[in-house]
């Protein structure tokens, strides 16, 4: 269902965006700048972002995503769902129905074999191919016939659509690549540079690390599209650099990923040449609170452990109080400005599965005050730090070497402060914060602290395994030798359940219904995690570029066949 | 026609040997110009915050980024907080570790530095000992360190206490080697002159030896050394706050100031040219004051 009304929003936007455009290469030009340069076209090679990126101009999926994290066809006729049969009923198999007659930029037909060959190429035991996770699971790929592929899973794959599925996975042509597999995969350089593909665009020159010249793919199915004669793919500078040569000269039209300090975000658009575009995914910059004691009085290997539940931080009414004294806007304005908004939720994105939790946005000082009266925190002796029982309340605050977060740090404090929590900071070298390391005592996983900060985010649009992080037996402790993704050590059996109940639903409203109930319940039912600011993609495009919309569930150019020129 | 002048016969007062650097001292502008700036930067940070109360750590989000004013003389950074304080906050930081771990360095250096260059058993062992410490990566032996000890150390001295500490006892410790170079070359070249030999002759020992005659004649490289160690220390602890091994991020040094402020360089630069400024004139009002020293202290120069 859901599909149905993404595949119709993707027709509208076909069938609007022509009026705009004249036809194929009337536009002349456009200029992409990378901070990061090229290496390579093919994503199978390379796990940077830029190249797969910068790959998806010419090597397309069968099928991508939207700026809404929902499924689009791209090669296929339609999106394989429980209802129109693509999917079997065990959730085993699922079959991609391509469009009839489309070509190859050599004028080639495009096949099912291709996608067959694909699927040997990344799955290839010798070949180390970066792109390996997307085809986890797959027991084989076959063409049924010119036009119909049929993927196998060994086990039944609620989200199955992964191979084939977004820029990580295009499409190889069998013809070009079938002499490059295994070992032979990386010294295939003239395929790699130049792969043949069904994008908008075709390589006409590569040079590695430097620069990448394209033009239009006179095969592309679309005979309007590109409006661009010729694309440049020019790599290498930074992010200040990129947004300048946008923002303020004028020299580019695309400037990719231009994470920069808000002030000279506002700045730069005073320039007048451009504007930046945002768009938001999952990565979300929170307040972890620690449920176990970190006290080093507490031996070692009981230290942190569920066996001494944190003596300040177990009351609800405590972490609760310390989340109301937060202001995020104000956090974002300094930290993020347009790269960065407000949040509540653990899982802000998809639209699908986020939860409609925003009490938090609004500070309240005096609110977080009375709740910790009311928890027994009274300043008895005068000293403007509440304490209870000969306890002060005070609190270790660690995260990460970050400018931003250092910044954080300090107006969280004096928050802190102004509701009579003491603070003492702490910061950790990012290679040993999340180094993992067993033996160290400063690894997020290990907490010895009793709050700490940090981002993270999941990986595609699926939220299950992410959710599923925060139960009992994911706590790091000394028998996991500290590994584990419940860095709070969270323990509610009715989440464990929920989670249980989440794996085993297919209906994709009840799992969106789950996941919000499993979000609110780390979030404003328990305060345990305290979400502050949902960190977006930041890029800048020349004003008198059109038809960019920034995505941050698939390549960011992966609409580059719909650009044109404003004139 | 043969009487001798009387006058020339007449002996000069008694006049103590610091009174004689003191007044070799004095003809050094530079180095008077040093000293002078030094009092003052050394003032400033000692008795103006008794003036200047306003908290350097204190967050004012309504007053962020703002320029020059009467409220806040140097303005204040992207969290509001007043520059001026933390300015001063910072140097008494920054001068007290850049002091500090240069007199343990110099300490460490000159008694490796003469031990290995004047007893010839010792060489051996010393030196190899200062190739291993020359030899041995600087980062991840301070990271080693500061997971070892800080958090026994805070609990014992609070967190800014053992931290100090820590940071001054680690690049003290990272930094004799140049030192102990040097004064062993010297040392060696000193050993062999004749006023040595002359004062072996007569027996003085060992010990009388080195502080009498060797350490008085290797003072002048010492002193450029020492003086160019405040300058590394200084710069050292800014590298540690920055990697997140030195002071928590809100105890302000001046190094943490310029590192704080240089994403902002382009927009309010005058963020990042204090904090440079008092670094720069605090180690090379320093360095002059080395160079007078030497002058003063070399006696061949004295009284020229």
């Amino acid at each position: 269902m859901k599909l149905k009304t993404a595949l119709m929003g993707a027709a509208a936007s076909l069938a609007f965006a022509p009026a705009a455009l004249a036809e194929r290469g009337s536009d002349g030009e456009v200029r992409i700048l990378y901070s990061q340069a090229v290496s390579t076209m093919n994503a199978y090679l390379s796990s940077g972002t830029k190249d797969v990126e910068v790959g998806s101009l010419v090597l397309e999926p069968l099928a991508g995503f939207n700026e809404k994290g929902e499924v689009i066809p791209r090669l296929v006729t339609e999106i394989p769902s429980l209802e129109n049969g693509g999917i079997a009923e065990d959730m085993k198999s699922i079959t991609w129905k391509l469009i009839p007659g489309l070509l190859w930029s050599d004028g080639s037909p495009f096949t099912a074999h291709d996608a067959v060959f694909t699927a040997e190429y990344c799955m290839h035991p010798e070949g180390g191919c970066a792109q390996l996770a997307r085809y986890e699971g797959i027991e084989k790929v076959e063409a049924v016939d010119d036009l119909t592929v049929k993927i196998t899973y060994k086990d039944a794959k609620p989200n199955p659509f992964t191979a084939f599925v977004g820029a990580t996975s295009p499409i190889l042509q069998k013809a070009q690549f079938q002499n490059c597999l295994g070992p032979a995969a990386s010294s295939c350089t003239d395929q790699n540079f130049k792969p043949i593909g069904t994008g908008p665009f075709r390589v006409t020159e590569f040079r590695t690390n430097d620069t990448v010249m394209l033009e239009a793919n006179p095969n592309y199915r679309d005979p309007a599209k590109p409006a661009f004669a010729t694309a440049l793919v020019k790599g290498g500078g930074d992010a200040t650099a990129a947004a300048r040569a946008v923002m303020e000269t004028g020299e580019f039209d695309y400037a990719w990923n231009t994470q920069i300090a808000p002030e000279i975000q506002a700045q730069m658009e005073q320039g007048g040449t451009g504007k930046f575009v945002n768009a938001f995914g999952t990565l979300v910059e929170r307040i972890e609170m620690n449920m176990t004691d970190p006290s080093p009085e507490l031996p070692e290997g009981e230290r942190a452990t569920a066996k001494h539940p944190h003596p300040i931080l177990s009351d609800i009414r405590v972490r609760k109080a310390l989340s109301m004294a937060i202001d995020r806007q104000i956090l974002v304005e300094i930290g993020y400005g347009n790269a960065g908004r407000a949040t509540c939720n653990l899982v802000p994105a998809p639209e699908f599965f986020a939860s409609d939790n925003t009490d938090c946005l609004t500070q309240d000082v005096e609110g977080a005050k009375a709740l910790l009266e009311e928890a027994g925190w009274t300043d008895s002796d005068g000293d403007g730090v509440r304490d209870k029982d000969g306890r002060k309340l005070a609190l270790l605050y660690q995260t990460s070497v970050n400018a931003i977060r250092q910044d954080f740090q300090s107006i969280i404090k004096q928050w802190w402060n102004d509701i009579g929590v003491e603070v003492e900071l702490k910061t950790v070298d990012p290679s040993v914060f999340f180094g993992g390391d067993a033996g160290s005592p400063d690894t997020f996983q290990k907490f010895y602290a009793d709050v700490e900060m940090y981002a993270n985010n999941f990986d595609g649009t699926d939220p299950e395994p992410y959710l599923a992080q925060y139960t009992c037996e994911k706590a790091p402790r000394p028998e996991t030798q500290w590994q584990g993704e419940n860095v709070n050590r969270f323990c509610d059996p009715a989440y464990d359940a929920l989670v249980a109940e989440l794996v085993r639903t297919r209906e994709m409203d009840k799992r969106a219904e789950i996941a919000k109930t499993l979000n609110d319940m780390l979030t404003k039912d328990s305060y345990v995690v305290v979400p502050l600011v949902d960190r977006g993609r930041l890029s800048a495009h020349a004003n008198t570029l059109g038809g960019v919309v920034l995505n941050t569930w698939d390549s960011e150019l992966w609409n580059a066949s719909d650009w044109y020129r404003i004139k | 026609m043969t009487e001798a002048p009387a006058t020339l016969t007449l002996p000069r007062p008694p006049r103590s040997q610091w009174r004689d650097v003191w007044d070799q001292f004095k003809t050094h502008k530079g180095a008077i110009v040093g000293l002078t700036v030094f009092a003052l930067i050394l003032g400033a940070v000692l008795i103006g915050p008794l003036i200047w109360t306003i908290d350097p750590t204190t967050v004012n989000l309504r007053a962020r980024n703002q320029g020059f004013s009467a409220a806040h003389p140097l303005g204040t950074d992207q969290l509001g907080r007043d520059l001026l304080a933390r300015v001063m906050a910072g140097g008494k930081v920054s001068i007290a570790v850049g002091m500090t771990a240069m007199s343990l360095s110099i300490l460490l250096g000159t008694t490796i530095g003469v031990l290995a260059g004047y007893f010839r058993r010792l060489e051996g062992p010393l030196m190899r000992l200062t190739d291993l410490f020359l030899a041995l990566p600087l980062l991840p032996l301070l990271l080693l360190m500061v997971t070892l000890f800080r958090e026994p150390l805070s609990r014992s001295f609070g967190p800014e206490g053992g931290i100090f500490l820590l940071i001054v006892c680690a690049i003290g410790a990272t930094s004799w080697m140049q030192t102990a170079r040097i004064v062993r070359g010297e040392v060696l070249a000193i050993k062999e002159r004749e006023f040595v030999l002359a004062a072996r002759s007569i027996g003085t020992p060992a010990r009388r030896m080195v502080t009498r005659h060797v350490l008085p004649n290797v003072l002048s490289p010492i002193m450029v050394s020492a003086t160019l160690g405040i300058a590394a220390a200084i710069i050292t602890e800014s590298a540690l706050s920055f990697l997140g091994l030195g002071f928590p991020p809100d105890f302000p040094t001046w190094g943490r100031l310029l590192y704080d402020a240089i994403d902002q360089m382009q927009l309010y630069p005058w963020r990042v040219i204090i904090p440079g400024i008092a670094i720069s004139l605090t180690v090379l009002s320093v360095n002059y004051i080395g160079d007078g020293l030497r002058d003063a202290l070399d006696p061949r120069i004295r009284g020229r």
